[in-house]
């Protein structure tokens, strides 16, 4: 028996990194999987992107566990899009217990003040009302079922406090906060859980390209991976240089199962003490 | 195959309410268990706290779960008596792995007296000091990291407990704990030993569940108020919390360190 055995999960950012390992550590423990990705590069964001093979690849693995998965390209800029494919996902599962709003992107570094209108824009699009259309999409169809639910936010160690450079990520970040702790207090009624994840630096195509490394490393000309490596260890107190998406997934299962059926409101760091430091 | 399969946890306070539970839970998921409790009564304690036949209880209900466990009587304000129980438990089930500092009292009743305060933090928070110190060279010699979770409460976190000698105690020790637990976090880092606490809201336990704490509740409307959680749920189960601590102990949370985990059904949020 799973630890989410028959739940229906809504994740967001699902065709790759973070997300294709939380619908794949859910599916693991028994749940169905409603996924979306925009599958599309994103203007001015400094690393390949997601595309709708790497959806496919979700799906497969997904299907391989033996549970089924309703993936639709879609985009959380558009309510609309993300609407239809939660309206979908719920038709064609039958109900939705847990969201994961996951979809962000890290953007370019840059000073506050160099930071380009629309680079801001698109980030705050994305990373903070990206989340909220989600999470909107989302909690008519578990109000209505009336058997409560899990909310988890992936926020950052950045949700909690400064990094030079990366000001739009940050205040993304820190904004998610602020609407997990307000969903968390609208939501108990209806014995909805709101929670946010804080990851240190995760091992993904987010975070393992040239533009990170520059921002970690802007004292070397050309950063490789250990360079990025030896400055992302500094950050953590345990001593590793990054966590890998499963520890991610692990917090979310935690989250959204029984076993934390009294957790709401709170921001969970899975950051190797970084916060901490 | 369980999630702490080969593990061994020292447990403080283990004689019944949530100590009991973690024992359960852990042994339930494949670990071993030091147990130790003070099963006796403390003059400043209006409530009955736990005795011998309460700790003879959790050795049973371990041991019907196949697993070891190395009870001892012992007070956490005693650092040599836990030394030797610890050692003992060490010797006799081969190893270390995880620390619950669990053991705790709440000193509030009608008829508040100066002990309080005293006892509350030799128990509360000097007594957790001891449970880390006498614990810590097994840990770093096992060299397998470790998992060390400090009981805290809602009242670590905010300033809630009343104004009478116990409670103020209560809060400034459970806030104490979280300096502790931050101090520690950074230091057994780099032996790959975290450390965390938990903020329960009021557990379903004889500490919480009795006349002398339900009488002092009801006598100030901003103390019910203070247990007033944003979930509609009145208290939540000793349970609740060792699933957190299972989910930290296990390699599940093989990241998570100096982090203050509440497990308030929405208490502190509300506030």
């Amino acid at each position: 028996m799973g630890r989410v055995e028959g739940k229906v999960a809504f994740i967001t950012g699902a065709a790759r990194g973070q997300g294709r390992s939380h619908a794949i550590r859910l599916a693991q423990e028994g749940a169905d999987v409603i996924a979306i990705d925009v599958c599309e590069a994103i203007p001015e964001n400094p690393y390949d992107p997601a595309t709708e093979e790497d959806l496919a690849e979700t799906v497969r693995q997904v299907e391989a566990l033996d549970r089924r998965i309703i993936a639709t390209k879609a985009d959380v800029r558009d309510f609309a899009q993300v609407r239809a494919a939660v309206d979908e996902g719920v038709a064609q599962l039958g109900r939705l217990d847990i969201v994961s709003a996951n979809a962000g992107i890290s953007g370019r570094p840059n000073k506050s003040q160099d930071i380009p209108d629309d680079e801001w824009s698109n980030m705050l699009d994305i990373n903070l009302s990206g989340v909220w259309r989600s999470v909107k999409a989302a909690i008519p169809h578990m109000r209505e079922a009336g058997n409560g639910g899990s909310i988890v936010i992936t926020s950052s160690d950045a949700g909690l406090f400064a990094y030079e450079n990366i000001s739009h990520y940050v205040s993304a970040k820190h904004g998610v906060i602020g609407l997990m702790r307000t969903l968390a207090l609208e939501l108990a009624p209806d014995m909805i859980r709101v929670n946010a994840i804080c990851p240190t630096t995760v091992d993904t195509d987010m975070v393992q390209n040239e533009a990170i490394y520059r921002l970690f490393r802007p004292d070397l000309e050309a950063p490789t991976k250990q360079d990025f490596a030896d400055a992302a260890s500094q950050m953590n107190a345990l001593p590793i240089p990054w966590v890998e998406a499963v520890d991610i997934s692990n917090a979310l299962l935690f989250l959204a199962s029984d076993e934390a059926r009294y957790i709401t409101g709170v921001a969970l760091p899975v950051d190797a003490g970084a916060a901490v430091k | 195959m369980g999630v702490l399969e080969g593990k061994v946890a020292f447990i403080t306070g283990a004689a019944r309410g949530q100590g009991r539970s973690h024992a359960i839970r852990l042994a339930q998921e494949g670990a071993d268990i030091i147990a130790v409790d003070i099963a006796a009564q403390i003059e400043s304690v209006a409530y009955p706290m736990s005795t011998p036949e309460d700790l003879a209880e959790t050795v049973r209900e371990v041991e019907a779960l196949d697993r070891r466990i190395h009870a001892v009587q012992a007070d956490v304000r005693d650092r040599a008596a836990l030394q030797s129980a610890l050692d003992a438990g060490v010797a006799e089930l081969g190893r270390l792995d995880i620390v619950l500092a669990n053991a705790g009292i709440a000193p509030m009743s009608m008829h508040p007296g100066e002990q309080e305060w005293y006892d509350v933090i030799d128990v509360n928070l000097t007594g957790v000091y001891h449970t880390i110190e006498v614990a810590k060279p097994a840990l770093i010699a096992g060299g397998q990291g470790g998992s060390i979770v400090i009981t805290s409460s809602t009242a670590g976190l905010a300033g809630i407990g009343g104004d009478a000698p116990g409670g103020l105690g209560y809060t400034a020790a459970k806030h104490g704990v979280v300096g502790l637990m931050r101090s520690y976090a950074n230091q057994l880092a780099q032996h790959s030993i975290r450390v965390n606490t938990i903020h329960p809201t009021g557990v379903n336990t004889p500490m919480v569940v009795n006349d002398v704490m339900q009488e002092f509740l009801e006598s100030d409307p901003q103390l019910s108020n203070a247990m007033a959680n944003a979930l509609p749920v009145p208290m939540i189960e000793p349970v609740d919390i060792s699933n957190a601590i299972v989910f930290l102990t296990s390699d599940a949370g093989r990241y998570i360190t100096g982090v203050t985990l509440p497990v308030d059904a929405g208490f502190l949020n509300k506030r």
